[in-house]
């Protein structure tokens, strides 16, 4: 068990033949996931790596290969449409990686998406992994371990430094979601805790989290009131100065909300043990399971 | 990005909403021609990428020539330090030149995207000219706020709600109604991430006008907005952030001896967390970003090592879409490019990072490798120190 992917999800690649779609898929494709075809407006009917059709609409690709879910690698000014592309195709779980789309596009895409039946996830986040069955996005696979620990977080390469972590400690993963670190997103925090408690195989979480927005404290106050299984948990920008933007266009501080500070004790008042160092957070999980 | 009041101004303008007669000046012939034309008493601000500037003394009133050619020559080319700013302040290389005008009441508009909703919020409030972090903290009732569906944009019961909310006269409300209008258009348009009216003021005359304008821009949207990018001002940006800015890098200058250059904005943060922890002090925040090609890694580097402050630099990469073959190929073309001063710590992780670490090893550069997270925080901290 796990959440969102596991071996029986069929992937759809969407801009399968840009440079980082193709390194991606061959990655996935060697990793086991069941790639059953790509989107390249154009190149429809051609193969990718002699063994995956492209199509040139997702519709098209649903219709013939059945795919439930995607992942989107197509440039930050087509993303958009690539997102709602895939939402008007029915395809249950759309991941996308694109770092750099207009937050004003995604508000559009966001709205759009209400009633629809599709779930997003990211966008500029490294995906979604249940190891040793698939693979769907961006991180290194073989960091990864089989096993029952949730791991959330809305970075990308953080999440690679505590998977690794993890594994180097015994300790496998059930799922890893990267929720992405823009600041309108598909799926949040509380969505992927929700679906971690229902998980009978997750018995533990990690849950990484950045200075900016409020998310984490929805998140903290979700898993008071609602879990039982273990939640550790780390928050980025500690000693990020006030007021600069950290890269991630979400990691702004104002007004004294949505400072580490404030989301450290919220993670505390929550029961959730917080890794004192990024360096600490397998061992702080270790702590409290396993 | 970020642009000047005037900019802004003229953005506003193009979109029908009302500022005062103003001339931006950068040489103090054109602040004593546009003084004249406006006539006394005028106001003349100092133009910066940075708030606050009253209160560092970038604001001034003139009531006549004189004074305004010794506001004009204190201000123009003055390094403006304001709360803002940072410590080094932000050089004024133009003033905007601005009619007076007598003050009724003076109100707040902002428009910003809420991320906890998913969309553009406007918010009011009767309390202007001040600081609104501060209203916000000790009176939020006094903050009106709608937020507003993209299909449909803002509709007018949604600015009624926000005009007659403030509890203003009927007429002047019905003008508040005429402002927000166009200035949610003017947000949308121009792809902003904060436009700020603070202070829209009623006149003695009941108009209402923008006092004051800020609005930043959203980088990621600048490539459909050409209009707005030829606003950019390079001397209000430093040097270092500026040339990263043009690699596709996020730099922060911050005020410690390590250089940081790591891959992914959470790593970056955290790298700087525990270069703290241990005792050590970042001199940046430096995001290679996920697509690091070779030429972006040198890029970087040499961004890290001009800074003179530094006196050692750590590379933390955990490759995922970046791969560690092509960091450390960026890595050795830089110190070969540029020799190296100072101790380099390079911590490789994932992504093809056997080939990584074959790279640096056959380079014969004198870096020293570091196993893990805490392992690299100590060992370039004690670099540093030493």
């Amino acid at each position: 068990m796990s959440i969102y992917v596991n071996r029986s999800t069929k992937v759809l690649v969407q801009g399968i033949t840009g440079s980082a779609g193709a390194f991606h898929a061959e990655q996935m494709l060697e990793y086991g996931t069941k790639i059953v075809g790509g989107i390249t407006p154009g190149k429809g009917g051609q193969l990718f790596s002699n063994r995956v059709p492209i199509f040139n609409s997702v519709e098209e690709a649903v219709h013939t290969t059945k795919a439930n879910a995607t992942v989107i690698y197509v440039p930050a000014p087509f993303a958009a449409d690539a997102i709602l592309e895939a939402v008007n195709a029915k395809i249950e779980l759309v991941i996308c990686i694109t770092e750099g789309i207009p937050v004003l596009d995604m508000v559009k895409v966001k709205r759009a998406m209400q009633g629809s039946h599709s779930r997003l996830i990211g966008p500029n986040c490294p995906g979604v992994i249940t190891p040793g069955a698939c693979k769907i996005g961006i991180m290194p696979g073989f960091i990864h371990k089989e096993g029952h620990v949730g791991v959330v977080s809305r970075s990308g390469t953080l999440t690679y430094e505590a998977v690794f972590q993890l594994t180097n400690l015994g300790l496998g993963q059930s799922t890893c979601v990267g929720i992405g670190g823009d600041p309108v997103n598909g799926t949040s925090f509380v969505e992927v805790l929700q679906a971690f408690h229902e998980d009978p195989d997750t018995h533990a979480v990690v849950m990484i989290g950045e200075i900016g927005g409020n998310a984490e404290e929805e998140a903290a106050l979700f898993v008071k009131e609602h879990m039982k299984k273990p939640v550790i948990g780390f928050i980025a920008g500690a000693t990020a100065p006030e007021g600069r933007r950290m890269g991630h266009a979400g990691a702004v501080i104002s007004g004294g909300k949505g400072t580490a500070k404030d989301k450290i004790a919220a993670f505390q008042e929550a029961g959730i043990k917080v890794a004192p160092t990024p360096a600490e957070i397998g061992i702080t999980l270790k702590s409290v399971y396993g | 990005m970020k642009i000047h009041e005037y900019q802004a101004k003229e953005i506003l303008r193009q979109y029908g909403i009302k500022t005062l007669d103003s001339r931006v000046c950068f040489t103090l012939d054109q602040v004593s021609t546009a003084a004249d034309e406006l006539a006394y008493p005028c106001v003349i601000k100092a133009q910066i990428h940075a708030g606050g500037r009253g209160k560092g003394g970038g604001v001034k009133l003139a009531k006549n020539k004189d004074e305004a050619l010794l506001h004009g020559k204190s201000i123009l080319g003055m390094q403006l330090i304001t709360p803002q700013t940072g410590p080094e302040g932000q050089p004024v290389n133009s003033v905007l030149v601005e009619q007076g005008c007598q003050i009724a009441k003076e109100l707040y508009v902002g428009v910003l995207i809420d991320r906890d909703k998913n969309s553009v919020c406007i918010m009011a409030s009767t309390e202007g000219g001040v600081d609104i972090e501060e209203v916000a903290a000790k009176q939020p009732e006094k903050i009106l706020k709608v937020w507003i569906d993209p299909v449909v944009g803002l509709m007018p019961y949604q600015a009624r709600q926000l005009a007659y909310g403030l509890k203003l006269p009927d007429d002047i409300s019905k003008k508040i109604v005429r402002f927000l209008m166009p200035l949610y258009t003017a947000f949308i348009n121009t792809d902003a991430s904060l436009v700020e009216i603070n202070p829209l003021v009623v006149t003695a005359s009941n108009d209402i006008v923008a006092l004051d304008a800020k609005i930043a821009f959203d980088d990621n949207a600048m490539f459909r907005q050409t209009k707005i990018v030829a606003f950019q001002d390079p001397t209000q940006d430093d040097p270092r952030e500026a040339m990263a800015q043009h690699h596709g890098l996020s730099y922060i200058a911050l005020n410690g001896n390590i250089g940081c250059m790591v891959n992914g904005a959470g790593l970056a943060m955290a790298t700087m967390d525990i270069i703290k922890h241990v005792g050590g002090e970042p001199a940046n925040f430096l995001d290679v970003g996920g697509g690091a090609t070779q030429e972006k890694v040198t890029e970087a580097l040499k961004i890290i090592l001009q800074d003179t402050s530094v006196k050692a630099v750590l590379i933390n990469v955990f490759g995922g879409i970046a791969k560690c073959d092509v960091i450390a190929a960026g890595v050795v073309a830089a110190v070969k490019e540029l020799g190296l001063h100072v101790p380099l710590v390079v911590r490789l992780e994932g992504t093809n990072v056997n080939k990584g670490k074959e790279i640096l090893q056959q380079s014969g550069l004198s870096i020293i490798s570091a196993d893990d997270l805490l392992d690299g925080a100590k060992k370039v901290v004690a670099a540093a120190a030493a």
